[in-house]
């Protein structure tokens, strides 16, 4: 099949299913609305479900028993609805099941707008929900990447226990592009043999449960945990460079702003000045091996964002400041504009505090 | 040139490009020194809507209608009474760009007691990209359900196949056979076939429907 043009929502949907999702649960928002929307129409045509809940909270608890019966599942919501699933991402974390979250996000705090916006970067990587727990974070920046990690993202979760969310800002969401469906690259999954799917008489009943009273039975449990966090840092760790060998600045930007982004470079480019790119294309595990591979001369990296600045935060870590960290953004649903991130470029390139 | 009834009416499924055929449509028609009106009936997409290029329409002297909650961002479906006005006032060229789907086309109905024959075009944009539009028989119940919603009936096909930037000759020949095929199904003529500026000048001279060059003034130039 060629390409098809296909709003970012329903791609996302159509991977889903094509990636084996069976069950959809979900409650309505602005700017994402077409995905649930999709898997209502498409879902039962290949015998799956899909389910509007009465509300976000009551959605995760229904993926997490789903995912625990070991069927695919997903959910998507946008930032506020995603704010309410956290108790539920952190059971499921718990539980370690796998399943795939759809974060396309819109500008906060609060209620916000319906505009996109990446201001939920923090809540994505560090969690609002409780506990030491971790979860893959996508951040895919075009629509045929998106459908790709989405097909991924099931894999990933199978493979690992694990919830992983892809997040897209609004834009991702309601922007048109063609796009064409490949199988992702080949996994040796391992069995569920951890699902509670029945026993039919034949083996003790599996126990789906986050709950750990013996605070050794928890610590131990955590460190397993955490283990398992330290090999998909190890493997699974996704992102795109470009020039950081002889830029005088680099840049780093996810999702729709690193497309702002590259169309500054090229203009910086026309005009003779090396600008070099780190795009993380997992947010968690953030890629601080990129950083190691910026030369030494390089003046300094601009981080743009479309917030007041939060992955400014893992930028910083991983450049271990050895160059200073400059920051760009705008928020609230505003899109930056490439001449600003050019002037913002000029500014650290010319040496000017 | 665009010689059509005073009230445009342009539908189709949302991506198929009713929108940047809207702007465009007004703009060259403004250019042609018409009084236009664009009116934005869009109660199902909360992004890229005509209201958005509401400067750069006043600019070149069209009249923008839309929401009648101010601010751009809201996904409130409200839609202005003041669309009533050109729809009442004779002298306004007028064109409705309605929402991408049989629920958007319904904003349409209240208005249809001015649709009467021969003073309105109803336009089906078709883009034999969208999966949702790419057989004849997918399309013609499309349109149908338009039809039924918006209690108006469809009286021109554009051809409007694309890949966005990427769009080649060849895609939109593809495009003007099924466009084909629903015409002759329905007896209803192919009226336009827009293309991007660089493909509407190598299509062949004689292709059904009048060529309608498109700039994509509702794309950002770090989009596809």
């Amino acid at each position: 099949m060629g390409k098809i043009l296909m709003k970012g929502n329903e791609a996302i949907g159509a991977a889903a299913i094509k990636a084996g999702c069976k069950y959809f649960f979900g409650y309505p928002i602005t700017p994402q609305n077409e995905l649930p929307e999709y898997m209502s129409r498409e879902l039962p045509k290949v015998g799956g479900v899909f389910l509007q809940a009465e509300s976000e909270v009551a959605a995760i608890n229904m993926v997490y028993g789903a995912a625990g019966a070991g069927a695919r599942v997903m959910t998507s919501s946008s930032s506020p609805g995603i704010a309410l699933k956290q108790e539920g991402i952190s059971y499921i974390a718990g539980a370690e099941l796998p399943c795939v979250i759809v974060n396309i996000v819109r500008g906060g705090p609060g209620l916000g707008g319906i505009q996109p916006a990446q201001s939920d970067y923090y809540q994505a990587t560090r969690g609002g929900g409780n506990g030491d727990y971790r979860h893959v974070v996508y951040a895919p920046a075009t629509l045929q990447e998106t459908v790709d990690l989405v097909m991924e993202a099931f894999d990933v979760a199978d493979m690992y226990r694990i919830p992983v969310m892809v997040i897209g800002d609004g834009m991702i969401g309601q922007m048109m592009e063609p796009v064409e469906f490949k199988e992702p690259k080949k996994r040796e999954l391992p069995p569920k043999d951890w699902a509670t799917d029945g026993t039919k008489g034949e083996r003790e009943p599996n126990i789906i449960n986050s709950l750990f009273i013996d605070p050794q039975e928890l610590e131990d449990h955590v460190w397993k945990l955490e283990k398992k966090h330290e090999l998909i840092k190890q493997n699974e760790t996704r992102y795109e460079e470009y020039n950081l060998e002889d830029a005088e600045v680099v840049v780093v930007a996810y999702g729709t702003t690193s497309r702002v982004v590259k169309n500054a470079i090229a203009k910086c480019e026309e005009e003779g000045i090396k600008v070099g790119l780190i795009r993380p294309i997992t947010l968690w595990p953030f890629p601080e091996e990129a950083f190691d591979k910026i030369n030494e001369n390089a003046k300094g990296v601009l981080t743009v964002e479309m917030s007041t600045g939060q992955m400014i935060d893992d930028v910083k870590i991983a450049v271990k400041g050895k160059h200073p960290v400059y920051f760009h953004g705008r928020t609230g649903g505003m899109v930056p504009d490439p001449r600003d991130i050019v002037a913002e470029i000029k500014k650290i390139a010319g040496g000017e505090k | 040139m665009l010689n059509d009834n005073r009230i445009r009416i342009i539908t189709g499924h949302y991506g198929s490009g009713k929108t940047e055929f809207s702007v465009n449509y007004a703009v060259k028609l403004a250019e042609q020194g018409k009084k236009v009106a664009i009116a934005d009936l869009d109660v199902v997409n909360p992004y890229f809507r005509t209201r958005e290029k509401i400067d750069f329409l006043t600019e070149k002297g069209i009249k923008v209608l839309g929401s009648s909650i101010k601010g751009l961002a809201a996904d409130v479906p409200a839609v202005s009474p003041e669309i009533l006005a050109p729809i009442q006032d004779k002298s306004y060229q007028l064109i409705l760009d309605v929402g991408g789907d049989p629920i958007g086309a319904k904003a349409l109905g209240r208005y249809h007691n001015y649709f009467i024959e021969d003073e309105y075009d109803m336009f089906f944009v078709l883009n034999a990209n969208r999966p949702e539009t790419q057989t004849p028989e997918k399309a013609i119940q499309y349109l149908k359900e338009i039809e039924t919603a918006s209690r108006a009936r469809v009286t021109g096909l554009i051809n409007n196949t694309h890949l966005l930037k990427s769009t080649t000759v060849d895609e939109v020949l593809k495009g003007q056979k099924l466009v084909k095929e629903v015409s002759e199904r329905l007896n209803i003529p192919i009226k336009y076939v827009a293309a991007i500026e660089s493909v509407a000048r190598e299509l062949p001279k004689d292709i059904e429907g009048e060529i309608l060059p498109i700039k994509m003034y509702m794309r950002e130039e770090w989009m596809m």
